[in-house]
This record gives C-alpha cells, sequence and structure tokens, in this order.
C-alpha cells in the first residue's frame, strides 16, 4: 500500500483501503492509513516478540561461562549475541508504529507486557542448550518464517533477517544433542533428560487449542497471522518425529503414533493447567527472569544517564568549541577501527 | 581466553541493548584470537579445561572481575590499548606472531575505540559516572605494571618504549574524558610479573572451577 490517505477522506473510506491492500496481499508501511486495533495488535505481537529474544538470552547464558569446551562457548556466544540484535529489530519495527523501545521496555518490567512462556523454564544441564536450539528454535521458526509474509512490512522485513540467523541456531542445537547422544552414557542420558523436559514446553509455543486463542481469527483476518496455531503445532511435531529418531532420542509421548488416513503424528493431550499457570507467573523461572531483567536495567541507569549527559554536552555545543573538545567529536564516528 | 570470559558474564546483564551486543562480540574476539593461540600451543581444550590454576599465564589484569560497567570499561581500556600497541608492533617484525598479530589488530582496533568511547561518556557524562570512572581507573592500576613486563618468546619488543606509548595513548583518553592518569604504583612487589609466573589473584580460582567444571566431570568425552 503506496498512498497516504489525506485527512478529509472518512475512516469508512480508509478502511475499505486497508482492507483492500490486506486482501491484495500488499504490505503495509509505517505511513499507511491503519485500523486503530490493528496498530495495537501489532505492537502487542511485536513487542512480546522482542521481550522473549531478550530474557531469552538468560537461560542460555546461564551455560556460556560453563560451556564444556572453547568451540561450544564461541558457538553459544554469538547466538545469544544474535538474540540481543534481533531484540534490536524488533524494537525498532515496534517504533515504526509509534511507540518507544523505553516504553516498551518499562511495561516489560512492570509485568504489564509477556514474552514466550517457554523462557520461564530453567536449564538445568549443559544437554539444555542443545534441547533449546533444536525445539524452542525449532518451534520458533515454524512460527516465524509464515511471519515473513505477514501484512505489515516492517515486521515481515525483520523475521526475514530474524529467521535466517534462527534456522541457524536451530542447526547448531541440534548437532550439540547428536554429539552427546552419540558420546558416553552420561552425555547420551543428558540429552535425553534435556528433550524429556523441553518437549512439551516447546509444544505450548504454538498458543492455546484454536478453539481457545482469543486474537486468531482476527489476525489470519488481518494476515499478521497464516497460519492457526493447531496448525503450525502439527506441522511441528511432524518435522520433529523423524528428527528425534535420527538423533537416537525419543520423545515423551507415549501416544505419538503416524496416523496413515491424515498423513500427520497424532500426538497426547497437552497440560494447559501448566500453561495457563506459567502465564499466569508461576513457572519454574518467572520471578527469576524479571528480576534479572529490572536488576540489569536499574543498574545501568547511571550508564545511560552518562551517555544521555555527554550526548546532551557535545550535541548542544556552541560554534566556537575549544580545539579538543571537536577532536572527541572526529573520535566519536571515528573509522579507522571499523575498516 | 580469560578477558573473553569475563566479558561473556555480562551477557543478560548489560546496562542497555547494545552493549549486550557489544560486549560479547569483543568477547568473541578475544575467544578467537585465544583459541588461535592455545592451538598452536597444543589442544585448545586440554590448554583451557584441564589446567590448574598455577598453570595459567594470563596477566592479573584480565582476570579481575567486571564490577561494575566502569570497571569492566576501565579494564578494557588498559587491556585494549595495550593490546593495540602490541600486536601492532608484533604484525610489523616477521616473527612467528606477525601474521595472526595482523590478524587480531583488526579486532582490537575495534576493542580500544569502544573502551576509549564509553571512558569519554563516563569520563565526562555525569558527576556519579565521572567518580565511578575514576575509582575504577585508580583500583585497576596497580595491575598494569605487569603488562610490560618482558615476556620470553617476544625478545623483539621494546617494553620501555610499548610502556611509553601506552601511557601516552591513556593519557590522552583520559584527558579528553575529564579524568586523569592515576598516580598509584603500577606494580606492587607481588604483581610484577606474577600472572605471568602463575601466580595469581583470589578470584581467578573460582573462575576456573566454574569454567571447567562441566569439561572435568565428564573425563575423555568430547562435545
Amino acid at each position: 500500500m503506496t498512498t497516504t490517505a489525506p485527512e478529509t477522506v472518512d475512516t469508512g473510506t480508509l478502511e475499505a483501503v486497508f482492507d483492500a491492500a490486506v486482501a491484495a496481499d500488499e504490505r503495509i508501511e509505517p505511513r499507511d492509513w491503519m485500523p486503530d486495533a490493528y496498530r495495537a495488535t501489532l505492537v502487542r505481537q511485536i513487542a512480546q516478540h522482542a521481550h522473549s529474544e531478550i530474557i531469552g538470552m538468560q537461560p542460555e547464558a546461564n551455560w556460556i561461562t560453563r560451556a564444556p569446551s572453547l568451540r561450544r562457548k564461541a558457538i553459544l556466544m554469538a547466538k545469544v549475541q544474535d538474540e540481543a540484535g534481533h531484540g534490536l529489530y524488533l524494537y525498532s519495527a515496534a517504533e515504526t508504529l509509534g511507540v518507544s523501545r523505553e516504553e516498551l521496555l518499562d511495561k516489560l518490567h512492570a509485568g504489564r507486557q509477556r514474552y514466550s512462556s517457554i523462557f520461564n523454564y530453567p536449564t538445568l544441564t549443559w544437554a539444555d542448550v542443545g534441547a533449546i536450539g533444536w525445539l524452542v528454535d525449532g518451534a520458533a521458526i515454524t512460527n516465524q518464517v509464515p511471519l515473513c509474509r505477514c501484512s505489515y512490512g516492517p515486521y515481515a522485513r525483520a523475521m526475514v533477517r530474524v529467521c535466517k540467523e534462527e534456522s541457524f541456531h536451530q542447526r547448531q542445537g541440534y548437532e550439540l544433542l547428536l554429539a552427546l547422544s552419540r558420546g558416553t552414557p552420561e552425555q547420551h542420558a543428558m540429552a535425553q533428560d534435556a528433550v524429556d523436559r523441553w518437549w512439551w514446553p516447546s509444544l505450548m509455543m504454538f498458543g492455546p487449542p484454536d478453539g481457545e486463542s482469543p486474537h486468531s481469527a482476527q489476525s489470519m483476518a488481518w494476515r499478521i497471522k497464516r497460519h492457526s496455531n493447531d496448525e503450525l503445532r502439527r506441522r511441528f511435531v511432524d518435522i520433529c518425529v523423524p528428527q528425534a529418531e535420527s538423533l537416537g532420542l525419543t520423545l515423551p509421548d507415549p501416544d505419538l503414533r503416524w496416523n496413515e488416513e491424515t498423513g500427520h503424528y497424532d500426538f497426547g493431550a497437552i497440560d494447559w493447567d501448566e500453561f495457563n499457570e506459567v502465564l499466569r507467573g508461576n513457572g519454574p523461572c518467572n520471578e527469576q527472569r524479571l528480576a534479572r531483567r529490572r536488576e540489569a536495567h536499574e543498574e545501568g541507569a547511571w550508564v545511560r544517564d552518562a551517555a544521555a549527559a555527554y550526548a546532551a554536552r557535545h550535541a548542544a555545543a556552541p560554534p566556537h568549541r575549544p580545539a579538543h573538545d571537536t577532536t572527541e567529536h572526529g573520535t566519536t564516528d571515528h573509522p579507522e577501527a571499523t575498516a | 581466553m580469560v578477558l573473553s570470559h569475563r566479558l561473556a558474564e555480562w551477557a543478560g546483564r548489560a546496562p542497555v541493548l547494545e552493549e549486550e551486543v557489544a560486549l560479547t562480540n569483543i568477547a568473541l574476539d578475544l575467544l578467537g584470537q585465544a583459541r588461535t593461540l592455545l592451538s598452536l600451543a597444543g589442544d585448545e581444550d586440554e590448554l583451557a579445561y584441564l589446567r590448574e590454576e598455577r598453570a595459567f599465564r594470563n596477566v592479573q589484569l584480565v582476570e579481575q572481575p567486571n564490577g561494575d560497567f566502569a570497571h569492566t570499561i576501565a579494564r578494557q581500556l588498559y587491556f585494549s590499548a595495550y593490546q593495540h600497541l602490541l600486536h601492532s608492533r608484533l604484525a610489523e617484525g616477521d616473527g612467528p606472531f606477525a601474521p595472526l598479530a595482523a590478524k587480531a589488530v583488526k579486532e582490537i582496533a575495534y576493542h580500544l575505540d569502544h573502551a576509549e568511547h564509553w571512558t569519554l561518556r563516563l569520563g565526562d557524562g555525569t558527576a556519579e559516572s565521572h567518580g565511578r570512572m575514576r575509582r575504577a581507573l585508580d583500583g585497576l592500576w596497580r595491575y598494569t605494571g605487569e603488562l610490560f613486563q618482558p615476556v620470553e618468546g617476544l625478545e623483539a619488543v621494546d617494553w620501555p618504549a610499548l610502556r611509553a606509548a601506552w601511557t601516552e595513548r591513556i593519557g590522552e583518553t583520559l584527558r579528553k574524558a575529564t579524568l586523569e592518569l592515576p598516580t598509584g604504583p603500577q606494580t606492587g612487589a607481588w604483581t610484577a610479573g606474577a600472572g605471568r609466573q602463575g601466580i595469581h589473584t583470589e578470584p581467578f580460582g573460582r573462575m576456573l572451577a566454574e569454567m571447567q567444571h562441566l569439561h572435568r566431570s565428564h573425563p575423555g568425552a568430547s562435545w
């Protein structure tokens, strides 16, 4: 959609133009008119997505200092760095909708915006790092690949970049588990235990069943979402079962079996009580994750204040600054380093 | 490797999101440099995970705990300026480290740039950040003398000249940041070259315990 509607056009017409653009699979861009509810839905979803990247650094960072080889340590550090980068893209995408990163972070810290429930589970062994890569990133990719075609342009473009890196992480997670699975009996047991603990929470990442998903119908009509929760969940299970087999690991579901008729795997019932408890803040790590995030933010306040004071002082510099101050500006955008 | 480990401890705790990226980025560069050097000496994991504290040869500066952000920046400023000068010199020579140093010096220039900019912002920021930066610089100053102790195998390096160039660069940055070069001693009786002889500070053993425990719990396993 390329035209910015003049103010004289009534809302009905604007809505008709918007609906037609969405129906024609055109991208909505920041300066286009959009319904308030569409804007609010996107802010909620993109913010939650950004918050998930930031909080999601914690369970993995928990193992950086204990990674068992330098190669694995480098991979894990690069991954956690990517996640911070994804958070940055996503906050930028949210900012095109007229909110600020600060405002969104404040809401996260106040518990008024959510992040993915999966990150409220603890990483108890090294194998959890692999299970997160394989299952959690795998579920995230299944959810996010369709978002690359989402109707809101900035979000769709952020997803293209995010998905490329995520699929790399997912392969690394799989490879980590494979090394453990083929390693010593202790390592194999460690891998199996991690998969046992992360399987069901990963399935919960697709959200409530279709019948109980309050935002789904509208999001699908707006082409923010392309597939239903249950559809994506089923697609994920279909992908994971053969992968688990080639890993030499089992999935903790006695009801899991191939269904000739549907051409999909049938799987057991998800414990939605647990899901709701975690969403309500009663998961194993909810308190710890948020407390850490608040603590980092509060302890960093003096650093952000210093940067702001420095920037203000130097931006406000009058034309006749003494020579040494202009050199400082010279160094600020200084280039040799990145060459 | 040791400094990389310390920087990685910041993951998820940095004051702004951009610093999550920057600190991990520097940590990764340093880990890459360490892996190259360790691989030259033997098996990188054996050297990293199976040596005891007394066998580690790192300078004491890099093992110092992170402290607050100013402390981390001061440690990085001191070390990156040193590393930049040393690697520039090694890159010019024809020793075995010249090609490695030439590659590393590009990364280190970025680390130094990052540390110098934060030194300016913190030094010339608010009264609180100025005070914190000054205390950090003073507190770590005593570990800087060791940087200029001659190192076996690097006979071509003119250490007094390196120290003079380092002092000038740090002095210049601190002046721009409205700070001053600390005046205390750069070494004590126990710090002069101690890290290079395997004499470390107390927090280092705990750092190694955390770093090595998983690897040591599974002897002979591959990861």
